[in-house]
């Protein structure tokens, strides 16, 4: 299964929904140019819902990495909700799961946005 | 009855790294692993398979990918083994070194030896070959490697 996204605006965060695989190819592409795109428009705080993401692979882990920084460089933030079991626990073995800002609650994480 | 042993080979293409995880976790699934299992296998051979087309055969159309699997009485054992220059084991970075964390790549063969009960890299001039194996009835924290 491929990678959907579909963007919607809460209180001046950009929530993005993904579902599908973010693996090395098509889903971690989309993934690249959905969060390039919103930054070249200005949205710099960006949610990712990864909710219904049931897989992801080295690739698409690197891909959340090279988003989460290239969001920070130009002075945004990028957080992400909603983890699934199988991607927490990826996020835990790689000692990422730290380096992210995770929430499990999107109206709280709205609101943590500065 | 499904086959006990499978081999194939494969194009060095992105289509080959979804065709080796889609069999492997088809016969990790018949040899009774659970669902995590599966997943886990599947995504170690996924990681195993990436390597073998984008760093060994550098998506060199005259280069091949060689996967075997096998099902025993007590493991699942895969075989995956690319023609490029031969893997440098001793040099790959510690992708949870402080230095490394926020690194976007190097974090697959980590993966693979995480997943795997026991995992073999034999490099060689001529490919590397990647040996695999998940017991039937062990548990997956006890991870050992072996690597030459």
């Amino acid at each position: 299964m491929t990678m959907k996204t579909s963007t919607r605006q809460v209180d001046g965060v950009t929530i993005v929904d993904l579902s599908g695989r973010i693996t090395l190819g098509e889903g971690s592409v989309v993934l690249r140019d959905t969060v390039k795109e919103l930054l070249s428009k200005g949205n710099k705080k960006i949610l990712l819902n990864l909710g219904d993401v049931n897989y992801i692979d080295s690739s698409g882990i690197g891909e959340l990495v090279s988003a989460f920084t290239t969001t920070k460089n130009q002075g945004g933030e990028l957080k992400l909700l909603n983890l699934t079991k199988k991607v927490h626990d990826l996020l835990q073995i790689t000692k990422l799961y730290t380096v992210f800002d995770v929430k499990d609650d999107e109206a709280a994480a709205v609101k943590s946005f500065t | 009855m499904s086959a006990n042993r499978v081999s194939y080979t494969l194009e060095s293409t992105l289509e080959t790294v979804n065709s080796a995880e889609e069999a492997a976790s088809r016969m990790a699934a018949e040899a009774g692993f659970g669902d995590e299992d599966v997943m886990k296998i599947g995504m170690a051979v996924r990681e195993a398979a990436v390597n073998a087309v984008l760093h060994g055969n550098a998506y060199d159309p005259g280069k091949k990918v060689a996967l075997a699997i096998e099902r025993t009485p007590k493991d699942l054992v895969i075989v995956i083994r690319d023609q490029g220059k031969g893997l440098d084991v001793k040099n790959i970075p510690d992708p949870l070194a402080p230095e490394n964390l926020m690194k976007t790549s190097g974090r697959g063969i980590f993966l693979i030896r995480s997943f795997m009960d026991e995992v073999e890299i034999h490099p060689s001039p001529t490919g590397t070959e990647i040996k695999l194996i998940k017991h039937v009835h062990g548990s997956s924290g006890d991870g050992k490697e072996a690597s030459q």
